[in-house]
């Protein structure tokens, strides 16, 4: 009988969080541009999700390369194709593996992290301390994590790419029998600049949605330890669909001519 | 001509959802006065202080604040009107990331813009006015005990100097003695000052001790004000069962047996 209510309900709070996300991230880019801009928080913020990110996502990334070489490899074989593996490798982790999967390990990483950290100082009225201290919460919490993940995620892919590339290496000169030198010199000459500034500008993007996500869910967590956990649940999921959604608009706006 | 209220508060009202929790306050606090708000838990009184601070916003009515109506003030008139405040919060509030001594001097720091080194002279300063020496100002939060965390945060209350402090439950969770302590430091702190103090509390023998008046909240509404010494022949059912802390009288309980 009140399925319409229902679904009505269902629509308003989507339409209710997506108004309040817009408000939310509009403050946020709006105090990356007004003084006073917290240098030291960013710094220490790019520390926290880019280099320290590194171990996961440089493992992440060789591991990503070998076995797309391997794969390459095999299915290349079935029509003679096999030359074409660096060619296919670099390519593949330039464009699309390494942001995509340095996204979605960073997102599992950092978004939660963030979450957690700001959804505990929600509900333990840190935030509302903040206030009372004549600090913006926005500005003090959010904006210096929003500007750091986005300037970290692009070197984080970068170095994502290069390690990416030297799995493939590592496999297909140990394991398929490829000349090294050959190797190198074949996927230098097919890598164009396109490949790899498509693939950091994802970075960058999927840096935003990151920090975004993580900011937005802990700043909005409710109740306690309950609360924090869905909070970081939600920052995690949210963070990941984003990433993959916005990767296949990113790549159709870049390589759809 | 006469001298308006510090604050005052004239037909306040909030809402979340369908529960009604302020349902038109008024009440007037003169300068140098130290009232208590009395009231039972969820009756309202954390709420409407946070509507004074403009950590929440009020559905209807005015607030005043030296005769100014800040209510719906934003930005950076916002930021201005709240050093006028020092805030004592009921868990403390400290931020974990940072030392005591940060904590106690990071209103000055990041709201002031006052240097680190004379920030830093302050908070000891003020440190010591709670009776914390300087071997405490480099220990992290987390390795405080209860009491001393609610000293630190009646030190970052005052730190700035404020003209209004709040005290949300100071003294809940705290063994008597030193919930004692609390409310002398929080008695010699108003007089010292000369400020003007709204606390919001429902240990009795804490209002009797802090405060020169005490204002009763129940259901939404002021239901009797009056100087602290007259709290025993109140004539008012409601604080006399709320005084003798008696399960019998007019405020009954919501409990399912």
């Amino acid at each position: 009988m009140n399925i319409f209510a229902a679904v009505g309900r269902v629509f308003l709070a989507f339409l209710a969080v997506t108004g309040r996300l817009a408000l939310f991230t509009g403050e946020a880019v709006s105090h990356a541009v007004r003084p006073p801009i917290y240098w030291s928080l960013m710094l220490q913020q790019m520390l926290r999700i880019g280099f320290f990110s590194l171990p996961v996502v440089g493992l992440t990334a060789f591991f990503t390369g070998a076995v797309l070489c391997l794969q390459i490899f095999i299915g290349g074989n079935r029509y003679g194709a096999e030359a074409f593996v660096p060619q296919i490798v670099v390519l593949g982790i330039t464009r699309e593996l390494g942001p995509v999967i340095a996204g979605l390990m960073v997102a599992g990483r950092v978004a939660a992290a963030i979450a957690a950290e700001i959804g505990t100082m929600r509900v333990t009225e840190q935030i509302d301390a903040l206030t009372t201290l004549s600090t913006n919460p926005i500005k003090y919490l959010v904006t210096p994590r929003l500007i750091a993940a986005v300037i970290s995620m692009p070197i984080l892919v970068g170095i994502a790419d290069a390690i990416g590339v030297f799995g493939g290496y590592i496999v297909a000169t140990n394991s398929l029998n490829f000349n090294g030198a050959v190797y190198l010199k074949n996927t230098a000459n097919f890598v164009t600049q396109e490949d790899v500034v498509s693939g950091l500008v994802k970075a960058a993007v999927f840096g935003f949605i990151i920090a975004l996500m993580g900011c937005y869910n802990g700043f909005h967590s409710k109740g306690g330890a309950q609360g924090v956990g869905a909070a970081t649940t939600n920052a995690v999921v949210s963070a990941s669909i984003l990433i993959l959604a916005a990767n296949y608009i990113l790549t159709s706006v870049f390589f759809s001519k | 001509m006469a001298v308006s209220p510090k604050i005052e508060l004239k037909g306040v009202k909030k809402r979340f959802g369908p529960k009604i929790v302020l349902d038109g306050i008024d009440l007037a606090i003169n300068h140098g006065d130290s009232v208590v708000i009395l009231g039972g838990s969820g009756s309202g009184k954390s709420v409407t202080i946070k509507c004074v601070l403009g950590i929440l916003r009020a559905d209807a009515g005015s607030i005043r604040v030296d005769g100014e109506e800040v209510s719906r003030l934003s930005g950076h008139k916002r930021d201005v009107f709240l050093r006028k405040f020092g805030m004592l919060f009921q868990g403390g509030a400290l931020f974990d990331s940072l030392p005591v001594w940060e904590n106690v001097a990071f209103g000055l720091i990041q709201g002031r813009g006052i240097g680190r080194d004379k920030a830093r002279q302050i908070a000891l300063e003020k440190l010591a006015r709670v009776g914390l020496g300087e071997e405490v100002a480099q220990l992290s939060p987390a390795e405080l005990s209860g009491g001393m965390q609610k000293r630190v945060g009646l030190a970052r209350a005052i730190a700035a100097d404020p003209e209004i402090i709040f005290f949300d439950e100071p003294t809940t969770g705290l063994d008597p003695i030193m919930a004692d302590v609390i409310n002398d430091l929080i008695a010699s702190t108003v007089r010292d000052l000369g400020v003007t103090a709204i606390s919001i509390t429902h240990d009795i023998a804490s209002a009797r001790k802090i405060s020169n008046r005490i204002a009763m909240l129940y259901k939404g509404k002021i239901i009797w004000d009056g100087a602290t010494k007259d709290i025993d022949r109140s004539g008012n059912a409601f604080v006399d069962q709320f005084i003798h802390g008696s399960a019998e009288g007019p405020i009954k309980m919501e409990v399912r047996r």
